[in-house]
């Protein structure tokens, strides 16, 4: 699909009512992103990283896994991770500070926040699959940056050597912070650093979801029936800054980011979608105000949990509390016993707080 | 059977009840490790649970945490514990905390077995202590035996454990003696030290091979000085067995600690400051501190300086008897 929305090569298997399910689903990512910036901007969220203009990237994953497949996801990723059916409150609970984000998380692993050390999990878990005798896949994903880290190639290495059910997707939105892509590597494509780990190497164009799709479902149906790993490289860009702390006009031409805008995923979808007789404005009103009324509720309902305990700061360090870790909490609770213990829900300014 | 031995058959014990449990590392399988280890076991268990990686230490523990959360019991090894390095990230950041910062939903029971310790003559980097780097980081288990029964009933705990637990294994020890040693599995639960002496006078808190030359100072001292020494082998460095300790202090007044890691922020450090903070009035001599340097572990040549010997040892009870 080019920019207009025409279709230029095979299309996936997709019916009418899958594409539009796909399209709500972008839709209502957007209004999940653009909600949690705007909150961030008043103080009720803490540090926020943005997914905007990468829709076709964080849809076209999740819809083209199975639920018992394993994700393992960055900082960039809470899109799919609603695509994947988390709760928009769970995943904004992580965003506000809470460890209870993740607790029924079915098989998606937390946010990795130390970039690209999580491409190693997912081949352990493909190496369960394996082990076990399973027919899940697992798929790790990650930015541009993190394949220039060690982690990565060793992740894909392992991956090659034991023919693992494992798909690395490499949404290279073209900049790591301030980091053009050129800075990354000095290798035509991120895809064929998978030749050096003898799997496969895809490139696709991440801002058209029927490319991603056809691509993950091609790496999918390939690890599922045993015949190993591939590295998906999706073309896509950051529309936004690197997160809520970060001015992307400080280091890149705004002409670049225009050009961009002119590519990016959920217009190239409707202009499809049009050109077919699928997108009418009630439509696109009906998903906007389901996706905002969920939104508001979903914040109204993280923002209202019960206040974690302090004895939860010691729990799920080990499976039992040790002596030490007991002796801390009564520690602590004696420095709060006159004090309230109620954790904070709202982001306070505080001294030195981060940007 | 000596302590490779006992290690052995704990592997086997485990891998045989439970068959989730998975060896992989360098040379564990065909060559059956380095030092041995784990001869035999790919013979028995298969490609499938005894398996050779690539020489990657970052993900040979990475990989682990991805196993164990997907329902395996990961026994991974690496070489030698100074190569533990390349893998400092998975494990502080991701096992060590993925079962707090998931909310309990996740969890990493695996182990990473790595020999350790030195008095053996090797190349650089090859006898690190680094115990005390791994029991500051929040959430990781830290085991190190000091003969094969223990090492053989530890290991088998730290394999039951819902944890993930470091389980050093100290070189040095590895065939200098031999103990009556099951072949049946057993546990000694992990975070309980080991009163390997009683005594009155002063108490000597070591482990891995430092236990041993603690042992040997301590019947020196006694034999030709009439000090009674207290001996306690740690035995599991993370989480502490303070009980053990303050009750013995509390009895001696006086306290040793010898181990092999440098003497800055080691672990004496935080065993002196526990007994400090919790008998206190118990003490007639500061707690005396018989350690490595705070050098690189030297080069072969020069190690027998480095390392805490029955001299140094006595030199520290002396020092507590006499304040």
């Amino acid at each position: 699909m080019d920019e207009n929305g025409k279709v230029t090569g095979e299309m996936p298997k997709l019916t009418n009512d899958e594409i539009k399910e796909l399209y709500k689903k972008m839709v209502t990512i957007r209004v999940y992103d653009d909600k949690t910036m705007k909150i961030q901007r008043q103080g009720r969220v803490g540090p926020y990283i943005s997914y905007l203009g990468q829709e076709a990237c964080q849809v076209g994953i999740a819809a083209s896994l199975r639920k018992d497949d394993w994700f393992f996801p960055t900082y960039r990723d809470s899109g799919a991770l609603y695509a994947r059916g988390m709760p928009l409150k769970d995943v904004l609970l992580y965003w506000m500070g809470d460890a209870r984000g993740f607790a029924n998380a079915g098989n998606n692993f937390p946010i990795c926040i130390p970039v690209g050390t999580h491409p190693p999990h997912a081949a352990g878990a493909a190496f369960a699959a394996k082990i076990k005798g399973k027919d899940y896949v697992s798929l790790a994903t990650f930015g541009d940056g993190a394949t220039s880290r060690g982690d990565f190639y060793e992740a894909m290495n392992f991956a090659g050597v034991f023919n693992l059910p494992v798909i690395f997707v490499v949404q290279n939105n073209q900049w790591a912070i301030s980091v053009p892509r050129s800075r990354q590597t000095a290798s035509q494509t991120i895809a064929q650093k998978a030749i050096s780990a003898g799997i496969d190497g895809v490139v696709a164009d991440g801002n058209d979801i029927f490319s991603v799709i056809k691509a993950i479902r091609y790496a999918a149906d390939k690890a599922r029936s045993g015949k190993g790993a591939t590295v998906i490289e999706l073309l896509t860009y950051r529309l936004g800054d690197h997160s809520s702390a970060d001015d992307q006009k400080k280091y890149r031409e705004q002409a670049e980011v225009e050009t961009w805008k002119k590519k990016e995923p959920v217009e190239r979808l409707k202009k499809y979608m049009l050109s077919k007789g699928l997108w009418s404005e009630k439509f696109e009103q009906d998903i906007t105000a389901e996706a905002t009324q969920a939104a508001e509720k979903a914040i109204t309902d993280a923002e209202n949990i019960p206040s974690q305990k302090l004895d939860e700061l010691f729990e799920n360090i080990f499976s039992e509390m040790t002596p030490n870790l007991k002796e801390e909490l009564e520690e602590l609770k004696e420095a709060y016993k006159d004090r309230s213990t109620e954790s904070t829900n709202k982001v306070e300014k505080i001294e030195g707080s981060f940007p | 059977m000596h302590m490779v031995a006992a290690i052995n058959s704990a592997l086997d014990n485990e891998m045989q009840r439970d068959k989730n449990v998975v060896l992989l590392g360098e040379d564990v399988g065909v060559n059956g490790g380095v030092f041995r280890v784990t001869d035999g076991l790919f013979k028995k268990y298969g490609a499938d649970r005894v398996v050779d990686t690539p020489l990657a230490e970052l993900s040979i523990v990475g990989l682990s945490i991805g196993m164990a959360a997907a329902g395996l019991k990961p026994v991974a090894e690496i070489q030698f514990s100074g190569f533990t390095y390349a893998s400092f990230e998975q494990l502080v950041s991701h096992a060590a905390r993925i079962r707090y910062r998931s909310g309990g939903k996740f969890t990493c029971p695996m182990v990473l077995r790595s020999p350790c310790g030195g008095g053996i003559h090797a190349l650089e980097l090859h006898s690190e202590s680094n115990e005390a780097i791994y029991s500051h980081m929040p959430g990781l288990k830290v085991v190190i035996p000091s003969g094969p029964y223990e090492a053989k009933g530890l290991l088998i705990s730290a394999i039951r454990s819902k944890d993930p637990v470091l389980f050093f294994e100290p070189m040095k020890l590895y065939r200098a003696f031999r103990e009556e040693v099951p072949e049946t599995p057993y546990e000694i639960p992990l975070g309980k030290a080991n009163l390997g002496k009683e005594g009155k006078d002063v108490t000597i808190i070591s482990w891995s091979t430092m236990y041993h030359v603690s042992m040997l100072a301590a019947k020196k001292m006694e034999e030709e000085n009439g000090v009674s020494c207290e001996v306690i082998d740690l035995r599991t460095i993370n989480p502490i067995d303070t009980d053990t300790i303050i009750n013995s202090v509390k009895k001696t007044g006086r306290v040793v600690i010898v181990h092999e890691g440098p003497r800055n922020a080691g672990m004496g450090a935080e065993i002196s400051a526990q007994i400090t903070e919790k008998a206190m009035l118990s003490l007639h001599a500061p707690p005396i501190r018989v350690t490595g340097y705070d050098t690189p572990y030297p080069f072969y040549k020069t190690e027998k300086f480095y390392l805490p010997d029955i001299e140094k040892v006595i030199i520290g009870i002396n020092k507590a008897m006499n304040f």
